[in-house]
């Protein structure tokens, strides 16, 4: 944990969030992208934004930067305006694409952005930690996708920033690439810094972040840890013909966290898929049982492109 | 790592002087002298044409009229195509450092706008007097011979006049997020010089050409340029310089408002 926020929450009482998003709003034309978005993330925090393409994460980002303005509501980065808080080094982002001079060196790049800052940590160190302190000479012409990506994550580091923000930071990257570069924010995370990350892979978001907010047309629709989302994403589909079925009384077995009744067809969401179909089999008139999983992937595409209603208990 | 990082004091966080620093400076400039094709125009163009058009025409005068060397004429005149050539260049870059996302980029550091702008326009005015100072060792060599205040004020003319040139090229810069920008800038260039009088005198042109000529931005700096020369210095030169400076300078800090407002 990093003194300087503890110290801060020691004097005040309260400790100053790392991101405060206010009824964000952003409006392209007539196109909502962020719509009244509320978010909190307290420092130490690796916050995974997930959603599909589209549902506003890149655009909630550029807000968080000082990239775009809101059209309504309010951001701040550890108390401070978006701008300042660039200007002062305790935010820094890895962008998804582009944003590097091709005609120079890894080492002069980095050289070269950080002589725009105040302080800094050493050039040497920040390519040590990025993992590409082997290819400091190299033009950054001649990098690999997964190496610039890296590059972009030790420019970043370079004002040792309390907050670091990633847009789909492995997007094009192969599968060696992807973990070598999450293995390097993982490292990092773990000194105490906080880690916003956007993505649209729900494997990324379940395995490297403490916290999973789920975004969808601009709203957050989930909130919640990782295992709380993989719960809700958990468990099993049962479905049978059962004319007459009580949806109250099956809801309340065992195990069913939901119950749907549609005209003879029951529809039961449940961890405990044996024990709902021997209920079934057994005790009632069931029949044309079937059990299916639901796998994250699915359970993702539900929260985040559905009309489903059910995560609203998950909201905080 | 983080407990012993930087102490987070409020103040003393900001760069100064906006993040302008000698390190990027330098390595902007470093990063022209890298890039052949630049160089090929900036340096080894203006020379390799004095030497096909200012050699031949060693131990003749201008004219009738003027008795100055017009190998000397001609070398003022390409050291002024050289310099012009680098601040367009240069100042053009920005039109490539958008495209590539830099200029986004840069927003997510300290550096302010001014700053970046300041370096561009330093780093054209190091570079073209690079290209000045060659053109002129070029010439030396090739046996030109001046006065020495002729030399300076000359080589002063030309290397400050390209402040116009770093304006035009930071105002293309800014009107066109291209990665070849000076592709097309590099005729345009070519035709201004033409009518600015640095490929041959402009007495040799048509009338209606000369009066027009007075009007295009190359014709102050050329012949203010030239003045310590051929001693016909002229106000109209000094108003065509003002002008110029005043229309790319204006157009570029419009377009460079727009683009660092836009959000």
């Amino acid at each position: 944990m990093r003194t300087d926020t503890l110290a801060a929450g020691e004097i005040t009482g309260t400790r100053t969030p790392a991101v405060l998003l206010r009824g964000l709003t952003k409006k392209f034309g007539s196109v909502t992208a962020v719509d009244r978005l509320d978010l909190r993330i307290e420092p130490g925090e690796v916050v995974a934004f997930l959603g599909p393409n589209g549902a506003g994460k890149t655009t909630t980002i550029d807000m968080m930067l000082g990239l775009g303005r809101p059209t309504a509501g309010s951001v701040e980065v550890y108390g401070l305006t978006p701008t300042e808080a660039i200007n002062q080094g305790r935010i820094a982002a890895v962008m998804q694409t582009g944003g590097l001079l091709k005609d120079v060196s890894v080492e002069e790049i980095v050289r070269m952005t950080a002589s725009f800052f105040a302080h800094t940590r050493p050039v040497a160190e920040v390519l040590e930690r990025a993992g590409i302190a082997d290819i400091a000479d190299r033009r950054v012409a001649k990098c690999s996708g997964g190496q610039q990506q890296r590059l972009r994550f030790a420019l970043a580091l370079l004002p040792d920033p309390d907050l670091m923000v990633l847009d789909e930071p492995t997007t094009g990257m192969d599968v060696e690439g992807r973990r070598d570069f999450w293995n390097a924010i993982r490292a990092d995370a773990q000194a105490g810094r906080t880690v916003l990350f956007a993505t649209h892979y729900l494997e990324e978001a379940d395995a490297y972040a403490d916290r999973i907010v789920l975004i969808r047309k601009g709203q957050v629709v989930a909130d919640g840890t990782a295992s709380e989302v993989k719960a809700l994403a958990a468990g099993r589909q049962v479905r049978a013909t059962l004319p007459g079925a009580d949806e109250v009384r099956l809801a309340a077995l065992p195990g069913v966290d939901r119950a749907e009744v549609r005209g003879e067809t029951v529809l039961l969401h449940t961890n405990d898929s044996d024990g709902v179909a021997r209920y079934l089999l057994t005790q009632t008139d069931a029949r044309d049982l079937e059990i299916t999983s639901r796998n994250l992937e699915d359970a993702f595409l539900a929260l985040t492109s559905g009309e489903d209603t059910d995560l609203e208990g998950m909201n905080k | 790592m983080t407990a012993a990082a930087l102490p987070r004091t409020e103040v003393d966080r900001r760069p100064p002087m906006g993040g302008f620093s000698l390190t990027y400076l330098s390595l902007e400039i470093r990063r022209v002298l890298r890039n052949r094709r630049s160089l090929f125009f900036i340096l080894v163009m203006p020379a390799v044409f004095f030497l096909l058009f200012g050699l031949p025409q060693k131990g003749q005068n201008i004219d009738q009229a003027n008795s100055a060397a017009a190998i000397a004429y001609i070398m003022i005149s390409l050291a002024v195509y050289g310099a012009m050539t680098a601040s367009t260049a240069t100042g053009g870059a920005v039109a490539v450092e958008r495209a590539q996302g830099w200029s986004r980029q840069l927003r997510l550091t300290p550096l302010r706008p001014p700053a970046y702008v300041a370096t561009k326009v330093l780093s054209a005015l190091s570079l073209s007097l690079l290209s000045v100072l060659v053109e002129f060792v070029v010439g030396s060599i090739g046996g030109v011979r001046m006065p020495a205040h002729v030399w300076l004020l000359a080589g002063l003319g030309a290397w400050l006049g390209s402040l116009v040139f770093a304006a035009l090229g930071l105002f293309v810069g800014y009107l066109a997020p291209a990665e070849n920008v000076m592709q097309f800038m590099g005729p345009i260039l070519a035709l201004l010089a033409l009518f600015g009088g640095l490929f041959v005198p402009l007495e040799v042109l048509p009338h209606v050409m000369q009066t027009i000529a007075k009007f295009t931005p190359v014709y102050g700096v050329g012949s203010i340029a030239r003045s310590p020369l051929t001693h016909d210095f002229s106000w109209v030169a000094v108003l065509n310089v003002v002008g110029w400076t005043a229309v790319f300078g204006l157009g570029a800090a419009l377009l460079f408002r727009r683009d660092t407002a836009r959000v």
